[in-house]
């Protein structure tokens, strides 16, 4: 199989706009005549719904939530990045474009990185013209505050609820158009398999949680907007209900997993408190604008926020600005969880655990008042102070890194099209953007851009070239998708063993957390990989699920995702295996540099490792497309 | 610490429900709420017994999905979600009661789900500014008062949980609704299509089958993001204004 980019030809600043010239376009009296399916509501699929449904073709959309504002885009906290240069510091699309390939380790394509730094204007245009009540200055004019891995401010937010004010506006937008009779919308519907007619994707087969019935959507076009797979490590700062399902069964029929192991792993989030711990808290990475980042000098086990108080400066070793002076606490997200990794691998964590470091904003309430720090962050402030029983304003904050992104997924081309004709991925769902390190708001922006601004071109230019012919869910394809889906929920449920779907989820969360995780090595890996084969060996005769098939069940549909995200750690320990480099999150033990930053291969590994399934039990097949880099040096990426 | 818990168990919702009690012997006070129930239904399990069926989903707090009506108090006894409360703010050796939202509007799925659907069918009578993809002003081109900007904000967090229709006797949606009217009205995007809006919405929340307001203020007192009852009274202001003035009224469609 070779893999075509499909990137266009031509200056890196004209691409998009030749491309969008070039694509063949639906005539609006036909575009009713072909429907196209949406799986997901987050902000790509929500965008995506209502761009469509807004062109005239006609949509059915999916999730598996009670309603699509709730899908997990709603948790997005710190902001969306534009590059509007509204604070006259110098922003430019090339310089959000540099920030996010550099920021992404060099491993992502220029092409479609450039598309979204110039999309991102539009954006921000279309939020507020929603009524997305974004921040504002005085004057009245939108606000801007900065995150990690760039020197400009181009975050635009609302609060700390960023993800919900845009997630709204999307919603609303798609309500419009359910209103308008163009988008027909299944809430608590879970897609468990995609539908292959003649090579094309033509279909999804779903089941109705409430009543457990499995039913057939045919439909011309299939675009999955089904988030990321952060839950394969158990806990994370995912909902609980993201899961793989919908990618998993896709690339299971064919289309290719492009850098599974490429995980992000956020350094702001709430240290766990026990092993009834469920999941992880992110506080906002603009927390790291006010706050700074410490730990003792020297180890003094166990100490508390309270107490933090009371160490004098000289020891405190305020370990990011000490070791990267220009970027300080603003360091991107993986080289701020490394360095904290470290920090309490030499013991000098702290908290009862251990494995935490302060985040201090004493300095900043000096400066600036408690009531503007309140402002800014108050329900972050609330939040923390909620989980833990402390008090943020009186002492600093306990932090530690969690599993918070994926930057894998989906391989898609420039189109956003998988490598299954008719079948697209959108937002996190694909692989395409970040590279091996996604920047701070810079997946909200993305999701956007796919769905408001990409796919509503991209897609035309597919159907323009299809028979408006519907398929029929009569066909042996659909019969044998439902087969399939309904022998897999008879076996779980037939099972009957002795632990239940959570224990089985969390071993597999503590092997990638452990040898997948913030560093890995082949040692490490080859250990997890035969970890994960037992585990689902034993998921598959003694995993306990009650109830009926027919009915609301809850442990049926975690058994369902589990059951995926347990063949998708296999997959990301083979691709780790695989990258004997270190890039952006993925850090190889065997690839760093003397004093222990990460290095990079950019020789025998600029390329993107796309996974092809070959049936039950069989190694997969690595596809490699080599990234070409015409307008950005390569360079080790240094924030010191 | 140990707890009993009283529970609501229903099959589905043509079924009728009753309450079952089950004692949680190793509560952890740092437990959230959800967690408490985590550890119960895989104990449950383990015994063979199904688990207690409930909503949740981004447990911070955002998503709206939890609910849980506990000891007579929508997301229990302070005033955040369910999600986010934890069990240092019960007493050990106390009983706590399970229920799940009771409105007419929002019928029993099974155990403590509710549907909610309700919810979705009036944003979707009104609840947005008509704006398609592209084609929409430069961002900066209005500029808003942070006053407003902000009074906007405060209105646009509402979850969509259902709590201020739990927590009111009649289960009046009024503080729900009004939310979204009054960020848009506001709003000068939202400002055109303001009086089509609240009279939409306040026919699709009638038609929902959401009592009326009397004005008791439990919503705002158990609204885990503290959405004020002030929305309410602009939402009534909106509304009468759109009685009584009349707008127009595009005839024949303009394309
Ligand atoms: C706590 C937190 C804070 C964050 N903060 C920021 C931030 O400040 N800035 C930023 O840029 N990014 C942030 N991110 C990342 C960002 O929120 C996500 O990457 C992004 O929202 C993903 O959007 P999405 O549309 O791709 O998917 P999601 O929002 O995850 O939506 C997935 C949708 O797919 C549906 N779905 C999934 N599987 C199925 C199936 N099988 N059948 C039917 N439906 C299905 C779900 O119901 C849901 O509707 C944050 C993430 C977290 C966890
Ligand atoms: S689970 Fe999302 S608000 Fe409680």
């Amino acid at each position: 199989m070779k893999l075509d980019s499909k990137i266009p030809e031509g200056p890196l600043a004209e691409k998009w706009t030749k491309h969008k010239f070039n694509v063949k376009l639906v005539n609006p009296a036909n575009k009713r005549k072909y429907d196209v399916i949406v799986v997901g509501t987050g902000l790509a699929g929500a965008s995506a719904a209502a761009s469509l449904g807004e062109l005239g073709y006609n949509v059915k959309a999916f999730c598996f939530q009670d309603s699509p504002r709730r899908a997990h885009s709603i948790a997005a906290q710190g902001g969306i990045n534009a590059a509007k240069n509204y604070q006259n510091d110098g922003d430019s699309v090339y310089r959000l474009f540099y920030d996010t390939i550099k920021g992404g380790d060099y491993r992502a394509r220029e092409g479609n990185v450039y598309r979204l730094a110039e999309v991102s204007v539009n954006i921000i245009d279309q939020c507020v013209a929603q009524g997305v009540p974004f921040a504002r200055e005085y004057g009245g004019l939108l606000a801007n505050r900065s995150f990690g891995g760039a020197q400009v401010s181009r975050t635009f937010y609302a609060r700390g609820q960023t993800g919900q004010q845009l997630l709204l506006g999307a919603y609303s937008a798609l309500n419009r158009q359910i209103a308008n009779g163009k988008v027909k919308m299944y809430t608590r519907s879970e897609m468990l398999d995609v539908v292959i007619v003649d090579g094309k994707a033509r279909g999804i087969i779903t089941r109705d949680l409430v009543t457990g019935k499995i039913e057939s959507h045919s439909a011309h076009a299939v675009l999955l907007c089904t988030g990321g797979y952060g839950n394969v490590f158990y806990l994370s700062t995912n909902a609980k209900g993201s899961n793989v399902t919908a990618a998993w069964r896709a690339h299971k029929k064919g289309a290719l997993f492009a850098n599974p192991c490429f995980t992000q792993i956020h350094p702001t989030c709430i240290p766990v408190s026990g092993d009834h711990q469920s999941k992880l808290t992110l506080m906002s990475e603009s927390l790291r604008n006010d706050g700074r980042v410490w730990v003792p000098k020297v180890a003094k086990p166990g100490l508390k926020a309270v107490d933090a108080v009371s160490i004098p400066e000289s020891e405190r070793d305020y370990f990011l600005e000490r070791k990267y002076p220009s970027f300080g606490n603003l360091v991107p997200r993986d080289v701020a969880s490394r360095n904290a990794k470290t920090v309490c691998d030499e013991g000098r964590g702290v908290g009862a655990t251990g494995l935490a470091v302060f985040l201090d904003f004493s300095d900043a309430i000096k400066r600036d008042g408690e009531a503007a720090i309140r402002a800014k962050y108050g329900n972050l402030f609330d939040m923390y102070a909620q989980i833990t029983g402390d008090n943020p304003y009186k002492g600093p904050m306990m932090i530690y890194p969690a599993v918070h992104y994926t930057m894998g997924g989906l391989w898609v081309d420039y189109n956003l099209m998988t490598t299954i004709p008719g079948l697209y991925a959108l937002g996190e769902a694909n692989f395409s953007d970040h590279g091996a390190n996604r920047l701070g708001a810079s997946a909200l922006m993305q999701g956007l851009a796919d769905g408001y601004f990409v796919i509503p071109y991209t897609l035309g230019d597919y159907l323009a070239g299809m028979s408006y012919e519907k398929v029929s869910t009569d066909r042996p394809e659909f019969k044998e998708a439902i087969d399939t889906v309904n022998s897999r929920v008879n076996t779980l449920l037939s099972i009957k063993g002795k632990k239940t779907v959570d224990q089985f989820h969390r071993e597999l969360g503590l092997t990638m957390w452990e040898y997948c995780g913030m560093s890995r090595s082949e040692g490490g890996l080859k250990t997890a990989k035969a970890k994960i084969q037992g585990l689902k060996k034993e998921f598959w005769s003694d995993v306990a699920v009650l109830g009926g098939a027919a009915e609301l069940n809850q442990e049926l549909e975690k058994a369902l995702r589990v059951a995926d995200l347990i063949e998708l750690g296999e997959l990301m320990v083979d691709d780790a295996l695989n990258r004997d480099e270190s890039c952006g999150g993925h850090f190889r033990e065997e690839s760093a540099t003397p004093d222990g930053e990460a290095k990079r291969k950019d020789d025998e590994y600029a390329y993107v490792a796309a996974w092809e399934f070959k049936g039950e039990d069989q190694p997969e097949q690595l596809h490699k497309e080599e990234l070409i880099f015409e307008n950005v040096k390569l360079t080790q990426r240094s924030y010191k | 610490m140990k707890i009993t818990l009283k529970i609501w168990r229903q099959k589905d919702s043509n079924s009728k429900g009753a309450f079952k009690t089950y004692v949680c012997d190793h509560v952890s006070p740092d437990m959230s709420f959800l967690e408490m129930l985590d550890v119960l239904n895989n104990d449950l399990i383990r015994k063979g017994e199904e688990s207690i069926a409930f909503d949740h989903d981004c447990r911070e707090g955002i998503c709206g999905m939890c609910s849980l009506y506990i000891n007579g108090h929508p997301h229990g006894p302070l005033q955040t979600t369910t999600c986010q409360l934890h069990m240092r703010s019960f007493k050990d050796g106390e009983t706590i009661t399970i229920e799940p939202w009771r409105a007419k509007a929002f019928p029993v799925v099974k155990d403590l789900v509710v549907d909610r659907s309700a919810f979705d069918r009036i944003q979707r009578s009104g609840g947005f500014i008509s704006v398609n993809t592209g084609g929409v002003p430069d961002a900066n081109e209005i500029p808003i008062p942070k006053k407003i900007a902000d009074e906007a904000f405060d209105a646009a967090t509402c979850i969509g949980c259902g709590a201020c229709v739990a927590a009111c006797k009649n289960a009046s949606a009024m503080l729900f609704v009004s939310a979204k009217v009054s960020q848009f009205a506001l709003l000068p995007q939202g400002k055109p299509e303001r009086k089509e809006r609240v009279e939409k919405m306040v026919a699709q929340m009638d038609e929902e089958g959401f009592g009326a307001c009397t004005n008791t203020g439990a919503c705002e007192a158990e609204c885990p993001k503290g959405i004020s009852i002030t929305n309410i009274a602009r939402m009534n202001r909106e509304y009468f204004s759109a009685m009584t003035t009349s707008y127009e009224v595009a005839v024949g469609g303009g394309e």
